[in-house]
């Protein structure tokens, strides 16, 4: 059985860095071989998320593991949190500063983006301490 | 529809990647006309042409997560050397147009890239 596991140490300096935790991942899943399908969905999903940790959690970390069968993503930031969950999940709806919208992200499609592109998604967050978002993507 | 032929339609320049050799043997299937790299991550398929306006690096790493096979930029938009850089490490082929992001996507589409996607 598959088993490994990956830490990336997500800066909140740098915006122009954002992306590199998924495209060294991506990377690590191609020569595993893994399906192709499985790969999009992940880099898709673990993108969105690393932006998110990076411009809103003001950095963090991200550790990615696949065991079980399934390839599960944990982001942790000490950020602002999310104060209204169900307002972050509604398509476009967004609290983006224009610095995040000249990237040509804040268009509130984040967390759903990430919702459709995995099995399971989980949001733990208080306001003023952090959020940690578990994702699962099953193999 | 082959990129040789996007180049020749868009009257584009090459900034990075291949020779005329090489774009002829790339296929694009579909192309998508966005400067919102949330909605390119929610709706593009594979083997994709991006036309933005939008030149930062993100725009490369987007066109990496979706297996975008080349990016065009729109209106004479010209990315710094950065981005350049990281979009051939990437192999994402670069192109530029001097035309404006409508006009560059009503063309290809009257060539009928992505017409049978209706």
């Amino acid at each position: 059985m598959l088993k490994m596991i990956k830490k990336y140490l997500l800066s909140g300096e740098d915006f122009s860095l954002a992306g590199e935790a998924s495209s060294n991942f991506k990377g690590v899943l191609k020569k595993l071989g893994i399906d192709p399908m499985v790969i999009r969905r992940v880099a898709i999903a673990m993108y969105e998320a690393e932006i998110n940790t990076i411009v809103h959690g003001k950095g963090g970390e991200c550790e990615a593991e696949i065991a079980g069968g399934k390839i599960s993503l944990v982001f942790c930031d000490k950020g602002p949190g999310i104060e209204n969950i169900d307002l972050a999940m509604q398509e476009g709806y967004s609290t983006a500063t224009d610095e995040i919208r000249e990237l040509g992200f804040g268009a509130g499609m984040g967390l759903p983006n990430i919702k459709r592109y995995t099995d399971d998604m989980q949001i733990e967050t208080q306001p003023g301490k952090g959020t940690k978002l578990t994702l699962t993507i099953n193999l | 529809m082959l990129l040789s032929e996007i180049k020749s339609v868009l009257n584009a320049s090459v900034i990075s990647g291949e020779n005329e050799e090489e774009l002829n043997k790339k296929e694009i299937k579909m192309a998508c006309g966005c400067d919102l790299m949330s909605d390119v991550l929610a709706f593009v398929k594979e083997q994709s042409l991006l036309l933005t306006g939008l030149i930062n690096s993100q725009v490369i790493r987007t066109a990496e997560m979706m297996d975008i096979v080349a990016v065009c930029f729109v209106r004479g938009k010209m990315p710094t050397e950065d981005v350049i850089e990281l979009a051939k490490e990437k192999e994402i082929t670069l192109l530029q147009t001097d035309y404006p992001l409508y006009l560059a996507c009503g063309k290809l589409y009257n060539k009928g890239l992505g017409a049978e996607n209706d």
